[in-house]
């Protein structure tokens, strides 16, 4: 027998949204997409003549649209929600439309959680419906809970049921998100397989089963530097469909991204605002892309790439520190000394192969290059 | 016949496209012509029916050369797919003569004087060039004017969804070639002939070649041509502006004949490329019955699992429905490689590249390898190599024969380079042996021995190039890209100076550089230092222009200095060892590269480098200066082992870098009671060992001799059955002079020792005070020679024997 979860908890999970960000949306720390982009989302669904799948506010192709933004035939300009690859954005959506489930893959710090919000809030209208995966994470917050105070007063009964977001996802034929899905112990990982493959949660406790509506879907992402935490079995990797988030092609495009990130976080670490940094930020990026490629910005030279990630939000702390450290020590100028030992620490994470990686870097790039003198001597102050 | 009734049957083709081969055949089919007329040099007429022997299998490619020059030729390439051998084929199979009507090779390769090289200048040779002579003659690509008109950013896919992807099955089979001539004539309205005059000279030929067919066939006569070309045949001009236009054309003689091809020659990343990125793909459409997305994703899927990955039939099933959807996204009539691939990516290859990068070489590209009988003419490789053999005077020889060339003589040194660039063909024609007796670098001696199936090499060698010299530096690029150790392209780089092949050294240098950047082992690099050092110094004899590789030397060695020290710590006795011939190698490399830079070396002696980098220093860029800077830093570091640490130290007394009163202090603390005895006698090892002339250090300098002396004394017996053997090892290298020598100077013990200067100051060999006893063993003889008579010198014997040995001294 197949049972749905009464609707009207949904929207009324403890704290849950509707209370806290629709009422005063200022308050929020950071609203969710589908509220900071309710506008651009409802416009684009006045527009969207094209199919829309069984539950889906938008078609496949607007929800593109929505992630790489454009122009409504209306006129109504759609911000880029993530800048790269048209593909991969392409791949993700028509993967969510073929009822497959979607896994993006990345280093940490290339906007995997927030493509999996955006494609959330874009499909179903919802990206709360989040799961956050920790190496604690239970069964119970993959499958159901109990409410023991109603299990002890009444016996098992639905009403004594806590359901997890997946199982509410399910119901209601939305999209449902795994933050982290590597982190999450193996067994625990296992339950999402037969949700994935049969579209059913049972539950035995009661003798009854939910099945998941059409329009159901999951979105997990997984750091792919630590699969060794808790490696997908085969057969759950199987269920998904693998989208690998890329870092930034083209170095302005990274240097874009740092330099706006650092100025939204030094705002809110009331950091003065230092424009003379564009040059070191440049620097900084320039550096993290040239070891992360394994070859110097002009192609001529290749080089090897340390184990540390590198990735732009790396960078981006690289920067943030340089900043307090300019603004709190320095002449509040950031200079390359004041990012050198930052740089450092990413750089080497296994002190015996990546010094020799560094060195060698700096001895065979940076000494060479027009105008890093400073830089150099910098590098080579807190290396030695 | 209704479809002949407004002249000739013109199909306008894309070049390689499967699409078009397939509406080419079911247009044939239809019209049933009496004639077929192809794009391709009429000369290969003669040649045609070739294709339909059983041994002929595409792809496959027409080559013409000029008659004495193979170097100048241009190549036709014709993949199964290719809508020209599917009409080459229908005609030979429906018993329909086919004749080739471009403008004959003797015109496009007199022309091609001026540009040898297709890559160059497609439109040439037109098939040979990128695939679309439409989309590469012209200037302003006219494909991609009508891909933006149809709202596609790329052209390739715009042609892909409008003509390759539409089955002809069940419509109008001439329709396709109806809309395209008319989308081509609209293009050529707006943007004539696009650039490119030559096109213009070859359309004049070829309509004079129509109309000879029409005059022969009658009605009936089919030309399957590039779509460019349609609105130029259709048009009816006079037979005399056409003669006129072909008038004191350029010619030269011209032989024609079909040789293997491959896909991955046909795919735009090697060299002759036909200007299709997937040839596997297009191999794949055009031979599927049906259902091609399927079958292509379980080929996928079975290459995945040879490789042992697992794929199982769901991945198959949900790779097609991603591919399906995504099409229909993107708004396509049928998923294109675009979307096949980008499925394959996200369902079977877990978005990874790695296992893609294998879907593409072996699928999309493809391995695939023509055949062409034996019957065809010989390759022009075979021709040329016949001609430099009849030229050196090296005939091949069933029997084995030895060949001393002294290279100093021009044919000697033509031989050379030949049997080199042979070798690196795998043409293993001849063998460099040992020279006997001179050693110089002159002088080769080759055994030369010529087997039957060394012609099948020669044969195979044929893909590589049409001359010896452009098919070796074509086979050596090729290598120095498949190669995987660093000590490998080193030798290829030796190989290519060998045989002389200067345009492939830049690729192999490249690579080179790219390797040693990548190649983590100090080893490894240090192995490939001596190669490439060697290799300068060959180029400098050669009068090769080696900077590029200095450069690279230089940047080797750099790397080999930052990676040393760390690199020394931390091994056993074997690393340690294996090491020290690594830091013997780098040293002779750094002196031959410091005397190719002597300049920037000459202030070595500014160094003063303590600290690990202080060499940095901008003051001593000399790389010898830099190199003594790391030697120090090995002698000085107490992780470093014992044999290294002494070997760095003697490297540095050698080159006058340490004194000698610092070598015996840095000796007196090695040796002083409180390091291991092991690690003292390794220390000994590499300080004195070896064949380096150390036993006659140790005689010249007392004081380390002493120290030695002294510790060796001092070693607690337990240790010293440790020490034996590695003493053993170091003290027997030494010459009987040396060792009987130091064996004296030790007897002589310590007190004799007082005096450094008169030991110093002495012959090597000969203790600096006399042997009275052997001494007075001449007196009888000299008395005897005197005359004298043992009583005459009774009295004063003891004074006169010390005059006569002052005499002798």
């Amino acid at each position: 027998m197949s049972v749905s979860v009464e609707p009207t908890s949904v929207h009324t999970p403890a704290g849950g949204r509707a209370g806290a960000t629709a009422d005063e949306p200022g308050a929020a720390l950071q609203p969710h997409a589908e509220d900071a982009f309710a506008a651009e989302l409802a416009a684009l669904a006045a527009q969207d003549d094209r199919p829309r799948p069984a539950r889906w506010r938008l078609s496949p192709w607007a929800v593109a649209t929505y992630l790489l933004g454009g122009t409504l035939p209306d006129g109504t300009v759609i911000t880029p929600k993530y800048v790269g690859p048209r593909r991969i954005v392409e791949v993700a959506v028509t993967t969510l439309a073929t009822d497959r489930a979607l896994l993006l893959l990345g280093v940490p710090g290339t906007a995997k959680t927030w493509v999996s919000e955006h494609l959330a809030a874009a499909v179903s209208g919802d990206s709360t419906l989040l799961v956050q995966g920790t190496a604690g994470t239970p069964e119970e917050a993959i499958r159901y809970g109990w409410n023991y105070a109603q299990l002890l007063a009444h016996g098992p009964s639905r009403d004594a049921l806590v359901p997890s977001p997946v199982m509410r996802a399910m119901a209601e034929g939305m999209t449902a998100r795994v933050e982290e899905l590597t982190r999450i112990p193996a067994d625990v990982q296992d339950t999402l397989i037969t949700i994935l493959s049969e579209k059913t949660l049972p539950i035995p406790e009661l003798g009854q089963e939910v099945q998941a509506v059409r329009g159901f879907n999951l979105i997990a992402t997984a750091n792919d530097r630590d699969r060794g935490v808790n490696e997908l079995s085969s057969a759950l990797r199987r269920r998904f469909n693998t989208v690998v988030l890329p870092l930034p092609e083209s170095a302005d495009a990274e240097v874009d991204i740092v330099s706006r990130r650092v100025d939204q976080i030094g705002r809110s670490l009331d950091l003065p605002a230092v424009p003379e940094g564009i040059d070191e930020i440049r620097r900084v990026v320039t550096v993290f892309r040239e070891l992360r490629d394994g070859v110097t910005a002009d192609g001529r030279t290749k080089l090897k790439s340390p184990s540390g990630t590198l990735s732009t939000a790396e960078a981006i702390s690289v920067v943030t520190g340089g900043l307090a450290l300019a603004a709190h020590f320095g002449d509040g100028v950031l200079r390359a000394s004041d990012v050198a030992a930052g740089i450092l620490g990413a750089v080497v994470r296994d002190p015996a192969a990546d010094r020799v990686i560094w060195q060698e870097y700096l001895e065979a790039v940076v000494r060479e290059r027009d105008g890093w003198k400073d830089f150099y001597r910098a590098c080579r102050e807190v290396s030695a | 016949m209704t479809v002949f009734t407004g002249g000739p049957l013109l199909l306008g083709v894309r070049h390689h496209g499967p699409g078009s081969a397939r509406a080419v055949r079911a247009a044939l089919q239809a019209a049933a012509p009496r004639v077929v007329l192809i794009e391709g040099p009429p000369e290969a007429d003669a040649l045609i029916p070739l294709a339909a022997d059983k041994e002929m299998r595409p792809p496959v490619a027409l080559l013409a050369h000029v008659v004495d020059e193979p170097g100048r030729s241009a190549f036709w390439p014709l993949a199964e797919f290719s809508p020209e051998w599917v009409a080459i084929r229908w005609a030979l199979e429906s018993g329909v003569p086919a004749r080739f009507i471009d403008l004959p090779a003797t015109h496009t390769l007199a022309w091609g004087k001026d540009v040898l090289d297709q890559e160059d200048e497609p439109g040439d040779a037109p098939p040979a060039g990128p695939g679309r002579p439409v989309e590469a003659a012209v200037r302003i690509d006219p494909l991609a004017v009508l891909a933006e008109t149809a709202g596609y950013d790329d052209p390739e896919r715009w042609w892909e969804d409008v003509v390759e992807h539409r089955s002809v099955a069940g419509g109008d089979p001439f329709a396709p070639f109806t809309v395209l001539e008319e989308a081509m004539e609209a293009l050529r309205e707006a943007y004539g002939v696009g650039g490119h005059d030559r096109d213009l000279v070859r359309e004049a030929y070829m309509r004079l070649q129509v109309r000879a067919a029409e005059r022969e066939f009658g009605d009936g006569v089919a030309v399957v041509c590039g779509a460019w070309h349609v609105p130029a045949l259709r048009q009816r001009t006079a037979v005399g502006a056409d003669r006129a236009l072909l008038k004191g054309l350029p010619k030269a003689k011209a032989d024609l004949t079909w040789v293997p091809w491959t896909y991955r020659r046909l795919s735009r990343v090697s060299g002759y490329g036909a200007g299709i990125d997937s040839p596997g793909w297009y191999g794949h459409l055009f031979g599927a019955q049906d259902r091609p997305v399927e079958r292509w994703m379980t080929k996928v899927a079975r290459l995945l699992r040879d490789e042992d990955r697992m794929i199982s039939s769901a991945h198959v099933i949900e790779a097609v429905r991603l591919a399906d959807t995504l099409a229909a996204m993107r708004g396509r009539p049928l998923p294109g490689l675009t979307e096949t691939t980008d499925a394959v990516r996200a369902v079977m290859c877990e978005g990874s590249d790695v296992p893609l990068a294998l879907v593409r070489d072996r699928l999309v590209v493809g391995d695939v390898m023509g055949e062409v009988p034996e019957s065809a003419p010989a390759v022009p490789l075979q021709r040329d190599l016949a001609r430099l053999q009849r030229r050196l005077r090296l005939k091949p020889d069933a029997l084995e024969r030895e060949w001393e060339l002294d290279l100093r003589k021009e044919t000697d040194a033509e031989r050379s380079r030949l049997l080199h660039r042979l070798r690196l063909l795998g043409v293993q024609w001849g063998e460099p042996t040992v020279s006997r007796g001179s050693t110089g670098t002159f002088r080769e001696t080759w055994r030369l021995r010529w087997e039957p199936e060394l012609s099948v090499r020669v044969a195979e060698a044929g893909v590589w190039g049409t001359t010896v010299l452009a098919a070796a530096t074509a086979r050596a690029e090729a290598d120095a890209v498949a190669a995987h150790a660093l000590a490998d392209v080193t030798a290829l780089a030796e190989r290519c100076l060998l045989a002389e092949l200067p345009d492939a050294l830049p690729v192999v240098m490249r690579v080179l550089a790219d390797r040693a950047a990548l190649d983590a082992d100090v080893g490894h690099l240090a192995q490939a230092l001596p190669a490439l050092v060697r290799s300068l110094r060959y180029g400098d004899v050669r009068g090769t222009d080696t900077r590029a590789l200095t450069d690279v030397a230089a940047g080797l060695a750099e790397r080999i200095f930052v990676g040393l020290p760390p690199g020394c710590a931390a091994l056993d006795t074997e690393a340690a060892e294996e090491m020290r011939r690594h830091v013997d190698a780098v040293h002779g490399a750094v002196a031959l590269l410091g005397e190719t830079a002597a300049a920037s070396a000459a202030d070595a002696s500014s160094l003063s480098g303590t600290a690990p980098d202080a060499h940095r220093t901008p003051s001593s860029t000399g790389i010898r200066g830099r190199w003594h800077a790391v030697l120090r830093v090995l002698a000085g570091r107490d992780t470093v082992p014992g044999v290294i640490r002494g070997r760095a130290v003697r490297l540095l007394l050698d080159e006058g870098e340490l004194a000698q009163d610092e070598a015996a202090r840095l000796m007196g603390l090695v040796l002083s009671p409180g390091t291991a005895p092991g690690d003292a006698a390794a220390w000994i090892e590499g300080f004195v060992g070896g064949g380096s002339g150390g036993g006659m250090l140790l005689v010249h300098d007392e004081r380390l001799l002493g120290l030695v002396d002294a510790w060796l004394t001092g070693v607690p017996a337990e240790a010293f059955t440790d020490v034996l053997p590695l003493l053993r090892r170091t003290f027997s290298a030494y010459e009987a002079g040396v060792r009987r020598t130091l064996g004296e100077l030790v007897r002589r013990g310590r007190g004799a020792r007082g005096s450094t200067a008169v030991a110093t100051s002495g012959i090597p060999g000969f203790a600096p005070d006399l042997d009275p006893e052997r001494a007075d063993a001449v007196l009888p003889v000299l008395r005897l020679l005197l005359g004298l008579h043992e009583s005459d010198i009774d009295d004063d014997q003891v004074g006169d024997d010390n005059d006569l040995v002052g005499v002798a001294r």
